[in-house]
């Protein structure tokens, strides 16, 4: 058996439990898969661990992104243009496996293009192609038949997210089917909008501490180091999706192509958020 | 997966708890909405069993919205014809023009109850939007409609109507910018402002229990047409037929005929350019099904997933869904649907307005123009009951230019 077909979910306790040896919260970065085009996306993809990713969140592209705001939107689109498909955005990480068999990839997005794949064939190729978890925004528990029942069978994370809405009486229903970490969403709103207080992030953390063992992670709305030290000091992990895509339409020129500066502009703001995540705690 | 209906005493039954229609259905939501969703199905289960409710509704469409409205024997159209007696529903004699006010009333009514202060709404062609401000005016609550830009350029009328009626008129420049984009950014904003916002969702689709609830609300259309028809002929139509973009006013007039065997359901799509030449929106005809807004559906989209871009001279049905309970009704056989073109649309449009003195609106110029296509084969005592769900005039200026007339 290869690296590349251990069960997803050693793969994201293993980086949990290091982390928690090197007493530190992690980084979690996100990145659309095909962004802004496939061959300038692996090359992203490929330079994050190194720049201090501790986990890797991976975009699958979809015209109707729903819960995000203007930055995955058009990261989405730029892929999607860019001829970004499913069966690239495995590829994806299928090349980036062969490099690294340590840092965890989940796949984040929305049901339709898993629906349409075909939801057994697409669990098979994702774990096949070193995919340790799932996060698909427009699937709550009560439709987890649809994909998290055979995600889990399947020996992949499927990791929900839970929001500001979701109070001691839904938190239950919430956390029964998940795993690998919890995802908080830590404002009601759309990706890249608004922050929380650290105030409700002390109260959300202790809420969700009452219903899981599992790792938190927090996301929506950080975009500095600082910010991303905050967060870093109450959860086990910080999510940062919308500052880093935004750097990648930054750095662009003006036919919208990647340039020379793409891959560094991207590891240079990864690198200030894993100082600031790394020292939160000293 | 869901199970599919087993034999079933009634077409009527469904959903089942979760919002289920055979496979269709469902709440495909993001976290953050579904305390809100869950919320809002207890709020509709207490109301409907409230009999307080059922007659502030009633108070309303009958003072405030002018129903019943009438069931109207189109004779000149039947003659020209020269098959099967037409009937309108006149859904176009309604405050603001169309159909889409019933179910505004009823939504409005419930936000209210729930204490919500804050309406938003998405709209196509402009109808549902107009609808949705008439009600918050008269309700006295501050109304955000999001609208694609493309719908802006050619609803410009309907736009400054939203705006006289103190609503909010957002432009969507994202996707396709018409009605698919336009609802993603009211989901963006519900996900945004959960204490406070009501999102009045304008057709029968959506996450459940939104396909139910505005299903029962247009449900008023199918239920006078009914008593009208019996009264008029003394027994039901063999074909009810409505134009279907959503599938609203269609789902509103077929529902109470769905358990009488005799009644063919016939939906008419819109075909745009042709289905062959894959500009188009009809999704039961040449879509597959998929999740998109909260419901699994038939959509239009490519191999990969992704939604298509719909295309229809009526910015009505220019969306790449459809209801899911419509794509039940396709599957189990019970509806049947039809593509129409822009262009036989466009021909019905003039036959209606030219024979009945009626601008039909270019929706449901669709089914009048299935109608040209089937009523002459029908015998002469043959009935067809056709929902007229809006009227034309918001649609002059876009029918002038497929004319190539300067106003």
């Amino acid at each position: 058996m290869s690296d590349a077909i251990i069960g997803g979910q050693d793969r994201i306790a293993k980086r949990f439990a290091k982390l928690k040896e090197e007493g530190r919260a992690g980084l979690v970065t996100f990145i659309t898969a095909g962004d802004p085009d496939p061959e300038a996306s692996f090359e992203i993809l490929k330079s994050l661990p190194e720049a201090g990713a501790d986990i890797i969140e991976l975009g699958m592209p979809f015209t109707d992104p729903m819960a995000d705001g203007p930055a995955i939107q058009e990261a989405s689109n730029r892929a999607l243009a860019a001829g970004m498909h499913m069966r690239k955005t495995l590829s994806l990480v299928r090349g980036f496996r062969d490099l690294d068999h340590e840092t965890p990839i989940i796949l984040m997005g929305y049901y339709n293009p898993i629906y349409i794949y075909g939801v057994a064939e697409f669990l098979e190729d994702a774990r096949n192609a070193g995919v340790d978890g799932l996060i698909v925004v427009d699937l709550p528990p009560e439709e987890d038949a649809e994909l998290c029942v055979p995600t889990v069978e399947k020996g992949l994370s499927f990791i929900r997210l839970t929001t500001p809405t979701s109070d001691d009486k839904r938190l239950p229903k919430l956390v029964q089917n998940t795993s690998g970490f919890v995802y908080y969403v830590s404002v009601a709103g759309v990706t890249g909008a608004g922050s929380a207080s650290n105030d409700q992030i002390v109260e959300a953390m202790g809420r969700l501490r009452r219903h899981t063992d599992l790792p938190i992670a927090v996301g929506f709305g950080i975009k500095t180091a600082q910010q991303a030290a905050d967060v870093a000091r109450q959860a086990d992990a910080a999510v940062v999706g919308s500052a880093i895509v935004s750097k990648i339409a930054e750095s662009l020129d003006e036919n919208g192509k990647a340039t020379d500066k793409t891959a560094s502009m991207v590891t240079g703001l990864v690198r200030e958020l894993a100082n600031g995540v790394r020292n939160a705690r000293k | 997966m869901t199970s599919s209906s087993p034999t079933l005493n009634s077409y009527r039954a469904l959903p089942d708890p979760d919002g289920h229609f055979g496979n269709f259905g469902g709440r495909f939501v993001a976290e953050t909405l579904m305390p809100l969703i869950l919320e809002l199905e207890q709020a509709y289960k207490d109301a409907k069993s409230d009999p307080a409710f059922k007659k502030e509704m009633d108070y309303y469409l009958r003072h405030y919205v002018g129903r019943a409205n009438p069931l109207y024997f189109a004779e000149r159209l039947t003659e020209e014809l020269g098959g099967a007696k037409i009937y309108f529903k006149r859904e176009d004699l309604n405050h603001t023009g169309a159909h889409k006010i019933n179910n505004c009333i009823g939504q409005i009514l419930l936000a209210k109850r729930m204490g919500k202060t804050r309406i938003i709404a998405e709209t196509g062609a402009g109808q549902h939007g107009v609808a949705t401000a008439t009600v918050c005016a008269r309700f006295g609550l501050p109304c955000t409609v999001y609208m694609g830009s493309k719908d802006i350029e050619r609803q410009s009328p309907n736009v400054f109507r939203m705006r006289l009626l103190g609503a909010e008129v957002k432009p969507v420049v994202s996707g396709s910018r018409s009605l698919k984009d336009a609802m993603n950014e009211a989901l963006r904003d519900w996900v945004t402002n959960v204490e406070d916002t009501f999102y009045i969702i304008g057709t029968a689709a959506g996450p459940h229990p939104y396909p139910e609830l505005v299903r029962d609300f247009q449900s008023v259309i199918g239920n006078e047409a009914k008593e009208q028809i019996l009264e008029a002929e003394g027994r039901l139509p063999d074909q009810v037929i409505a134009a279907v973009g959503g599938g609203s006013n269609a789902i509103g007039l077929f529902h109470p005929f769905l358990d009488d065997k005799g009644v063919e359901v016939v939906g008419v799509e819109a075909a745009g350019h042709g289905v062959h030449t894959g500009k188009h929106a009809a999704s039961l005809s040449a879509g597959k099904p998929g999740v998109l807004h909260g419901n699994r559906t038939y959509l239009l989209m490519d191999d990969d997933g992704q939604i298509k871009e719909a295309d229809s001279i009526s910015a009505g049905l220019d969306y790449p869904g459809i209801g899911p309970e419509h794509s039940w009704l396709k599957d189990i056989g019970r509806a049947r649907y039809e593509p129409i073109t822009d262009t036989e649309a466009l021909d019905a449009f003039k036959l209606c307005s030219e024979l009945e003195g009626i601008i039909p609106a270019l929706e449901c110029s669709h089914a009048i123009a299935q109608i040209v296509k089937e009523a002459p084969k029908m015998g002469k005592d043959k009935i067809i009951l056709m929902c007229l769900s809006g009227r034309g005039d918001k649609d002059i200026f876009t029918v002038a230019e497929a004319l190539g007339v300067k106003l």
